[in-house]
């Protein structure tokens, strides 16, 4: 299934409440788009989908977060299961710098438990391939994985997240710091992924939004504005604000 | 014709910016330089004293007793802070990394604040204080002088410099790295001991060399826990000799030829400190480049 549904979800940073009782629903081999002006509460959203949000200093959440039905947020579940089942890449590359490129790419495996020389390679070779990066560093994967390009940084950060084999991946504006031919090549990518994983992207271009995305969040001030299907949102939305938003009329 | 009586002014303006640029460029060189002249005093002081002194019997010999001191060597002191150093970092890494780590990824609220005091407060205590208290603590309920004593005196000294370094070393790790280790399902202390450590992994061993350096120099700690002993002595339970204690002992004798030998061994703590000082100096240069 790898449903994950948001229910009545509030998040606060300290005593600031910045997501207001958030519904949505990202479905199984789909794009789900969460789209709205910079502060609006996207990353605050996607975090808390996989209890990223917690580690920040004074963050808390109230509501439900139910993936394949299971709370994520009850009390018995471990925050480092969810994180392993439901992966995330962030806005700005982060290879580990003391790592080679193949030491990130099974770096959550062999920090996380114990595996065969051999099924490291194999594995790292799939999530490499799968990011589509192994052409490019196939004959360097000794080298460290912070010489790589931008645009090849992130790609082995995708690698990474899908070394541990999770079931949802998370990006949060993962192209937002790319040239357009490296940004072409994750939407290329996120495309090839949603056959096998839920995918939940973050974006403030809303052409990219249009481009990959099935269905599409709209938020304004960390309230939802409008869900529902991509196409349906970028041709006749419900909302007046929606529409202003997605012609350029403001944010 | 306007545009010429603008640049002329401006023209003058710049040649005295310049000139005030460079006196305020040969001022700094000049303070730096002034800085440099102790240090450069002292070694070229201490070498010219102290080579003389060094010799194979320098390193190899124990004390040749009093009628022919200069036959003799220190070599029980090379052993003693050998082995009282040694224990100290044995002793002090493990605890101050541990610290720096809770201090710097666990610690909020009131017991961090005060680990972080005590920290502080050890880091500026007078090192006799430390040995008279290890002394009254160990010495005394030992019955006895040892290379344990004084390697716990150093290491209420060492403890400290590691701790509050490596902290503020880790602080610099980038957050994005723990949250791109943890987002991938990794236990927190694992990610701490093995992406954050090593990422900070140079600059944690900067401040090691740093603690070692200063643990190799005192003498106060050490001269109230360790004693002296003018015999080789590796048992850590027995009063031990070290580098700082025997150039203190023989600079006290009228004996010149003990005197040579005092310089001989405060040549090579110099040696040692400024080695160490400078092989810190390269290791976190080379990590500055890496963390950027
Ligand atoms: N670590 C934080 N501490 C306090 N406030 C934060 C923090 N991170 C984000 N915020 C606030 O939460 C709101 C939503 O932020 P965010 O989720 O990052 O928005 P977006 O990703 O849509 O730009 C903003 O008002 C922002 O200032
Ligand atoms: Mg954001």
């Amino acid at each position: 299934m790898r449903r994950v549904e948001v229910a009545d979800l509030s998040a606060w940073y300290g005593p600031k409440k910045v997501l207001h009782e958030v519904n949505v629903v990202a479905e199984p081999r789909k794009v789900t788009a969460i789209i709205g002006p910079s502060g609006c509460g996207k990353s605050t959203l996607i975090r808390c989908m996989n209890r990223m949000h917690e580690e920040v200093r004074g963050a808390r959440v109230r509501g439900k977060v139910l993936f394949d039905g299971m709370d994520i947020y009850s009390p018995d579940v471990d925050p480092v299961d969810v994180r392993r089942r439901i992966g995330m890449v962030f806005q700005r590359a982060n290879p580990f710098p003391t790592m080679s490129v193949f030491e990130n790419a099974v770096a959550g495996m062999q920090l996380g438990g114990r595996f065969s020389r051999s099924e490291l390679k194999v594995r790292a070779e799939g999530a490499l391939r799968a990011a589509g990066l192994w052409e490019e560093v196939k004959d360097g994967l000794d080298e460290p994985g912070a010489r790589l390009s931008g645009g090849q940084q992130q790609r082995l950060c995708i690698a990474r997240a899908l070394a541990v084999e999770p079931e949802v991946l998370l990006m949060d504006e993962p192209a937002s710091a790319l040239d357009p031919a490296s940004t072409l090549r994750i939407e290329e990518l996120i495309e090839e992924l949603k056959r096998s994983f839920t995918v939940v992207i973050v974006t403030h271009n809303m052409q990219q939004a249009a481009r990959i995305s099935d269905w599409t969040l709209f938020m304004l001030y960390g309230e939802v504005v409008e869900f529902g299907p991509t196409s349906k949102m970028f041709t006749r939305p419900d909302e007046k604000r929606t529409e202003d938003y997605i012609t350029g009329r403001f944010g | 014709m306007i545009a010429t009586v603008e640049i002329a002014p401006m023209g003058r303006l710049r040649a005295g910016r310049r000139w005030k640029d460079r006196a305020f460029t040969a001022f700094l060189w000049a303070c730096a330089f002034l800085a440099m002249v102790p240090l450069v005093l002292i070694s070229v002081y201490v070498v010219s004293r102290g080579w003389h002194a060094l010799s194979v019997n320098f390193f190899t010999k124990e004390p040749a007793g009093p009628l022919d001191p200069s036959a003799g060597g220190i070599a029980q002191s090379f052993v003693g802070t050998g082995l009282i150093v040694g224990m100290a970092t044995l002793f002090s890494v493990p605890l101050g990394i541990l610290t720096a780590i809770y201090l710097a990824e666990y610690g909020r609220g009131r017991f961090a604040g005060a680990v972080r005091l005590i920290a502080e407060v050890l880091l500026s205590t007078p090192s006799i204080v430390a040995g008279v208290f290890i002394w009254s603590l160990v010495v005394v309920a030992m019955g006895t002088f040892s290379a344990l004593a004084a390697a716990l005196a150093l290491t209420v000294l060492m403890w400290p410099v590691i701790a509050r370094a490596a902290e503020e070393i880790l602080r610099l790790v980038p957050q994005e790295l723990r949250e791109g280790a943890l987002a991938l399902g990794v236990p927190r202390w694992r990610v701490i001991l093995r992406v954050v450590v090593p990422t900070a992994g140079a600059g944690i061993l900067t401040a090691i060399m740093l603690a070692v350096a200063r643990g190799l120099g005192e003498t106060a700690p050490i001269l109230l826990t360790a004693l002296g002993n003018d015999f080789i002595n590796t048992n850590p339970l027995q009063p031990t000799d070290a580098v700082p204690l025997r150039v203190f002992a023989d600079a006290r004798t009228p004996v010149a030829a003990l005197h040579e030998l005092a310089w001989g061994g405060a040549l090579m703590l110099l040696v040692a400190v400024l080695g160490l000082s400078i092989a810190a100096r390269a290791v976190s240069s080379r990590q500055q480049k890496r963390m950027t």
